[in-house]
């Protein structure tokens, strides 16, 4: 089946069989005409699209067309290496590359189709500790999810790979469960079930554009006329961005391609088994599978070749150079790993496009501000490992409103308009295609589309020392270098373990304890929502837990649920008049909060929903004196008397007029977050500054925010708390209107899960008998264990230098019973031991529903002034 | 004595010696004083022992080792590229830009570049200089030497529309588009009396000129080379009221330099050259090779017709001092320069000239000396030979270098690296497979040598760069070997200018799409 057609001087059409036999199951000689209108319309028949076809007719769907420009699965799927493995980053997509392994397996069986199917297992091999560590953290991974996988001494990798060479290895992780198979087959055979299930399938028919009305997608116009439809999916891969920008409203998929080289041997002199495994060498940059007797081998190299920047009429995929120069490099490490290569006759490198995103993760779901406009694409050359997961995700998305797990970080509304410039996309996925393969330690971040969005302090904080991280695009500071550290060592030092600002993060928590501190936190997503009568309240109250019917001047914390009780998102709301509300939100929800909002506002001219994040500089005091500051700028007592906690003022600070002051501080210590219009930022924060020097004022970061704010047990939204989380899971009971009987949105299943009881509960978990500077430190996703058995994993960590432990938030759940999930009791968190898994290593921990009573018993408040919020995004 | 020896082989790549031009001798510490070099001692030793590649035997002598980054810093501190700038994408120069680079031995260095595009006439200008007994006179024609052709290629019309600005005390529209290097500098001091000197000239070109009317490049290059000596020699008889411009003016004088200017208008090369600084072209055979075509000759004792040319100056009796050791009156080396009025002067006008002169004069010894055997002044002369040449599209480069870079590699050679170089970068010839039968180990192993061959070229972003890393750091085998270049750029500064002279080179790289289709425009 696989017609390699290799000749001198011209490109080869494919390795894996050509286009014809492929498409000859749905296309007859004569193109059958397009239907006038359907229901859903996907443009792109590879394997993203035919599986999205595929399990929307599982569904039950009707009236699917699939519109392909060239033939079936011609683009980079044709090209695509054909591994399934589910080695990857983070959860969500070890399930859907699970997910596509079992799909993948029994096709054949339900179609009649091969797909080259092997269950071949894979190795990653370990050539440093470091790996050896981030691969055992992965295992952990896996074991939540039931996936099998073995941590292994090199010895036994040689057992399972006849020439994987071991001399420099000191472990590996076996996957047995990964799988090959042949691509383009796999296509054909999704394609031929979807086809059996109604789904129309055409070939060489380009989608112009998608034609739009008050939002909503109407109809999709190609080169062989229009087609009315409800729904549009984007599967166009490489293609995605260019028709996204050629829609009405310009939709924003950012990706973008690289090349991708592959190198194909002849067989061996003694043929390589089809089973034998997959191997994965990060170190080395390289892959190698089992292929005819020989190998396939490619790589994520340092130095990509980005490609299609001026779009698509640049280069054809299907003239794509072979580049043995750049290739140099992975040639070099896989010879090394596999010595006995050397004698071995090449057959062809093959260059295959693939496109990246800039969060390695995959763009899925609805788009932010077309209804009906879905896009599954910037599959990381993962696509094939992806496909059927995320294609099962997104038709569970179009049929119920929302997949079945939570794909928060793979949703396109994490990015806006702002991540699709090309320049940018260009920079950053020339450093997102070797993170592929390069060892990610915690607390990474990116370096290239940097300084994209920044606060007007910048410049003097980063003068001051600040080192930086970037959320959305905004550069928001980690910590403050004080003046004579050496910058060098700081900056060279990523590690598993203890790292090196942790005393500098220390003297930064101990000011907020002590003194006073400033936390530049302008990134935060600031909305203003007005109405000439009560719209907007109704609107709020409509789509937030919390009660917002308070008096003006005071701050609300509330979830915005979904109905299924479960946190869109989780922000405070000031009511600043009686019908203008200020809504804070996290960073990252700057585009999903909106569109949130927009799905759900009236169509009402009277309601005014305005995005002023860029408008005010916020800045964070924390600490005790914070009220002694304030108080001397401003000639206006800030003790709590007067200024009680959860209270917003519109006052003067400094010579500025008009800054709001808000007595929270989103870490439970107590302190201000002034928001300053942009034009004061540099004056408020100068005279905050001066004055401060006598009570000892220092710049933070948001590492010591994290600090303080998990030893405080705050969840934020995105880390800890996601779409199928409801307060009620996470003690937040106390921020739902239960009492009044205003219907809110997820009030049902909120009332329906107050009867049932919850069946897993958000615990804060101190670690015990872990030595900070010798043990591993923990990150998030470890695995939790009750008694010796899993019951869950944490969301997020930090060390509280208040406790000198390390924290744990995440969640727990009882083992269940009888199938249906049973509910957490008191006693199940108090009486139980529990232990946090760390890269294979159990370490004891105390659970926890509270935190301790201690660490407030010196600011002196009531318990129902206790501020509890958080969401300053990881 | 091994040290030496060693040391007098290296002697004699001083162009013009006097006991000024030596400091370094002094300075030597391993110069046993028993051998400290005196004129008639040394007069047979050191041209006799001149081979043409002997200098460059690794010197022995204690040197630091330099790491690669040292090196390429010191072999990138004067480089300088310039690229024609394009309009709608396309460069409709014959000219795509060029790359100069030098490299110093004398401290200060004695050579100098120039690169300038003619803004009221067309063409672009470049030269390289090369300086004896100081760098003065190299400065002085860097400076100057650009102004002259370009007034000397204006029509008529032009230069009485500059007469006229000037008389009215408009502002002058600028004549050249300088490329200078940030260390290439101009005399500040001299500026007004270089500007009086030229306005002068362009006067009598108005006076020797009628409407309508201009000189064609070659007698343009011819008049400016000459009027520019002479008015280097004048102003160091007339002198300045000013002391410090004075004693430039003679510094200048007394000084010399050698020409080699290029100017390139459309598809018309003119080089003109005076003494032993030298052009060649890069020429692309239709196999991918590269020739070389020189434009220029070489003014030295080892040009017959030169040799001829200065006998038959000058009366029979004369012949066999004229030219002694391969040198003029057995002390200079080019027989055509800038300045070097002591080759010019009647000795009287030497001896007025330097005793009018300031007073630092008379602590400089070296222009008290009279040559010897002066008897029919002048011996020597600033006219240079023009070559002119039509470029086609297989003319790829020119090559501007001063002496130090031609002793030290073969015209053939020097075209040949620059050629690869330039293709290389830009267009490295893809590999591919086809139907061949290749191992993956033959594969790395072809990979890596062109890795190793790349990473030399990918070192250097400039091709002039790129020549002098050979220049200086070539083996045996015509490869660049780190430690030959870490010892020879690690030489002290008083015995670099043993093994190797200043060294200054610029490649113009010229436009195909342009160059051969140009004919049919005009």
């Amino acid at each position: 089946w696989i017609g390699v057609l290799f000749s001198l001087g011209r490109r080869p059409r494919g390795i894996w069989s050509s286009p014809r036999r492929l498409a000859s199951a749905v296309e007859t000689t004569q193109p059958i005409p397009l239907p006038s209108q359907a229901r859903v319309v996907i443009c792109g028949g590879g394997i993203v699209g035919t599986s999205v076809a595929y399990h929307l007719a599982k569904l039950g769907w009707t009236e699917i067309v699939l519109l392909e420009q060239g033939r079936l699965g011609a683009g980079t799927t044709r090209l695509c290496a054909g591994i399934v493995s589910v080695a990857k980053p983070i959860s969500i997509e070890c399930k859907m590359a699970d997910y596509s392994n079992s799909l993948y397996e029994h096709l054949e069986e339900e179609t009649g189709v091969k797909t080259g199917y092997v269950k071949t297992g894979s190795l990653c091999l370990a050539q440093n500790q470091d790996r050896f560590l981030s691969l055992k953290r992965l295992a952990s991974r896996l074991n939540v999810m039931g996936i099998p996988c073995n941590v292994i001494k090199p010895k036994e990798v040689s057992k399972l790979h006849p020439l994987v060479n071991i001399h420099d290895l000191v472990g590996a992780l076996h996957l047995p469960g990964d799988a090959v198979v042949s691509p383009p087959d796999v296509n054909h055979a999704l394609a031929t079930a979807a086809a059996g299930h109604g789904v129309q399938i055409h070939e060489r028919t380009t989608v112009n554009h998608v034609m739009m009305e008050k939002g909503h997608v109407t109809a999709v116009e190609t080169d062989r006329g229009a087609i009315e439809c409800e729904y549009f999916v984007n599967c166009a891969g490489q293609w995605a961005y260019e028709l996204g920008q050629a829609s009405e409203t310009k939709v924003s998929v950012p990706l973008h391609g690289c090349e991708h080289f592959y190198l194909l041997s002849k067989p061996l002199p003694e043929p390589l088994q089809p089973s034998t495994p997959v191997v994965m060498d990060m170190d080395g940059r390289i892959y190698v599978r089992a292929w005819q007797g020989g190998v396939l081998s490619g790589g994520f190299e340092k130095n990509p070749k980005p490609i299609f920047t001026e779009g698509r009429n640049q280069l054809e995929i299907q003239t794509m150079q072979e580049d043995w120069d750049h290739f140099e490099p992975m040639l070099s490490a896989l010879l090394r790993r596999m010595p006995e290569l050397e004698v071995c006759e090449i057959q062809q490198l093959v260059n295959c496009p693939e496109s990246f995103t800039p969060d390695m993760r995959c763009l899925m779901g609805e788009t932010p501000g077309v209804h009906g406009y879905f896009v599954l694409a910037g599959m990381n050359a993962s696509g094939l490992a992806f496909a059927g997961g995320a294609g099962k995700y997104l038709a569970e998305w179009m049929t119920y409103g929302y997949p079945t797990a939570n794909v928060w970080p793979l949703d396109i509304k994490r990015f806006g308009n702002l991540q699709s410039s090309r320049t940018f996309l260009r920079h950053r996925v020339m450093e997102v295609m070797p993170l592929l393969y390069n060892l990610k330690v915690p607390r990474w971040d990116f370096q290239t589309g940097r300084q994209l969005r920044t606060s007007p302090l910048y410049d003097r904080l980063d003068t001051q020392g600040a080192r930086w991280m970037e959320k959305h695009g905004f550069e928001r500071a980690k910590y403050f270098i004080p003046a004579g550290k050496d910058l060098l060592s700081l900056d060279a030092s990523k590690t598993f373990y203890k790292p090196d600002w942790f005393d500098i993060v220390g003297a930064e928590v101990k000011c907020c304890k002590e003194a006073v501190c400033v936390i530049d936190m302008s990134s935060f997503t600031k909305f203003e929502l007005t109405s000439t009568d009560d719209q907007a309240l109704a609107l709020l109250q409509h789509l937030c837990a919390n009660d917002l019917d308070v008096p003006v001047g005071h701050i609300v914390h509330t979830g915005m649920l979904n109905e299924r009780g479960g946190y869109e998102n989780d922000c405070s709301v000031v009511r600043v008049k009686k019908n203008s509300f200020f809504i804070i939100s996290p960073t990252d929800q700057q585009v999903h909060c909106w569109s949130w909002l927009k799905k759900h506002m009236p169509d009402d001219p009277q309601l005014h929903l305005e995005d002023v994040s860029w408008k005010y500089t916020a800045l964070n005091l924390i600490g005790p004196r914070a009220m002694d500051v304030l108080g001397e700028l401003s000639y206006v007592s800030m003790t709590p008397e007067h200024f009680p906690s959860l209270f917003c003022k519109e006052m003067s600070v400094g010579y500025a007029n008009g800054i709001r002051v808000m007595s929270m501080t989103h870490t439970g210590e107590p302190g201000f977050m002034l928001y300053i219009p942009i034009e004061y930022a540099l004056h408020v924060y100068n005279e905050v500054m001066s004055v401060g020097q006598k009570y000892g004022i220092r710049n933070a970061g948001y590492y010591a925010l994290r600090s303080l704010r998990i030893e405080k047990f705050f969840a934020f939204w995105g880390q800890d708390l996601d779409p199928f989380t409801t307060p009620l899971e996470c003690g937040r009971e106390f921020r739902v209107k239960f009492d009044t009987d205003i219907d809110f949105l997820g009030r049902a299943s909120l009332l329906h899960q107050r009867q049932e009881g919850v069946s897993r509960r958000f615990i804060m978990l101190v670690l015990e008998d872990h030595d900070t500077e010798l043990d591993l430190w923990p990150w998030w996703g470890e695995p939790i264990y009750r008694n010796g058995e899993l019951c869950g994993t944490t969301t997020s960590s930090a060390y509280s230098y208040t406790l000198e432990r390390h924290v744990c938030l995440g969640f727990v759940s009882p083992p269940s019973l009888d199938g249906s999930p049973a509910a957490v009791t008191p006693d199940f968190i108090n009486r139980g031991d529990y232990e946090v898994d760390i890269a294979g290593q159990r370490y004891p921990a105390k659970a926890k529903l509270y935190p301790f009573s201690s660490l407030f018993a010196q600011q002196r408040r009531r318990k129902d002034e206790m501020e509890l919020s958080n969401f300053q995004g990881k | 004595m091994p040290v030496t020896s060693q040391l007098f082989r290296g002697f004699p790549r001083a162009k013009l010696w006097g006991s000024s031009l030596f400091p370094c001798q002094r300075q030597l510490p391993c110069c046993p004083t028993s051998h400290r070099p005196t004129s008639s001692q040394l007069h047979p030793i050191w041209p006799t022992a001149m081979p043409v590649r002997g200098y460059r035997r690794s010197p022995d002598l204690h040197s630091y080792n330099l790491t690669p980054p040292q090196v390429n810093s010191i072999l990138k501190a004067n480089e300088y590229s310039f690229k024609v700038p394009e309009f709608d994408g396309k460069n409709v120069s014959s000219v795509m830009g060029f790359d100069s680079n030098q490299l110093p031995a004398n401290a200060p260095i004695e050579d100098r570049r120039s690169a300038a595009t003619c803004l009221q006439t067309r063409g672009m200008l470049l030269g390289v200089f090369d300086g004896h007994a100081g760098c003065a006179c190299a400065q002085a024609l860097s400076e100057r030497l650009f102004y002259y052709v370009a007034m000397s290629l204006m029509p008529h019309e032009t230069l009485c529309e500059l007469e006229a600005a000037v008389e009215a005390g408009r502002p002058l529209s600028p004549i050249l588009q300088w490329h200078k290097h940030p260390n290439d500098y101009f005399t500040r001091e001299a500026q007004t009396m270089y500007f009086n000197s030229l306005r002068t000239y362009w006067q009598e070109l108005i006076d020797l000129s009628s409407p309508g009317e201009s000189l064609g490049p070659r007698e343009a290059l011819l008049s400016a080379f000459k009027r520019l000596d002479s008015d280097l020699s004048l102003e160091a008889q007339v002198g300045d009221a000013n002391s410090f411009l004075h004693y430039w003016v003679l510094r200048v004088a007394f000084s010399g330099a050698t020409a080699c200017v290029a100017h390139i208008d459309g598809s018309d090369l003119y080089v003109a050259n005076t003494g032993d600084g030298r052009a060649v072209l890069g020429v692309q055979e239709e196999d991918g090779s590269f020739s070389a075509h020189t434009l220029s000759n070489d003014h030295n004792a080892q040009n017959e017709n030169e040799v001829a040319r200065i006998q038959g100056e000058h009366p029979p009796s004369e012949k066999k001092t004229v030219v002694r050791q391969d040198r003029l009156l057995g002390l200079l080396m080019p027989f055509r320069a800038f300045g070097d009025v002591k080759f010019k002067w009647s000795i009287d006008l030497q001896r007025g000239v330097l005793e009018s002169g300031p007073d630092q004069l008379h602590d400089n010894e070296h222009t008290k000396f009279i040559p010897p055997n002066y008897h029919t002044p002048p011996y020597l002369t600033a006219e240079p030979e023009i070559t002119h040449h039509r470029l086609r599209p297989q003319d790829r480069f020119l090559v501007l270098g001063t002496d130090g870079l031609w002793e030290t590699l073969h015209r053939q050679e020097v075209v040949r690296i620059v050629g690869e170089y330039l293709t290389g970068v830009h267009q490295r010839q893809p590999l591919t497979v086809g139907g061949y039968h290749v191992t993956l180990g033959q594969m790395q192993g072809l990979l890596a040598e062109r890795k190793a061959r790349a990473s030399l070229a990918f070192q250097d972003q400039n091709a002039a760069t790129h020549l002098i890393r050979h220049a200086v750091g070539n083996n045996e085998f015509g490869a660049v070997d780190h430690e030959t270049l870490s010892k020879m750029l690690s030489l002290p500064e008083e015995l670099a200018r043993m093994y190797r002279d200043d060294i200054t080179i610029i490649i113009t790289q010229f436009n195909p799409h342009v160059v051969g289709h140009q004919g049919t425009w005009t």
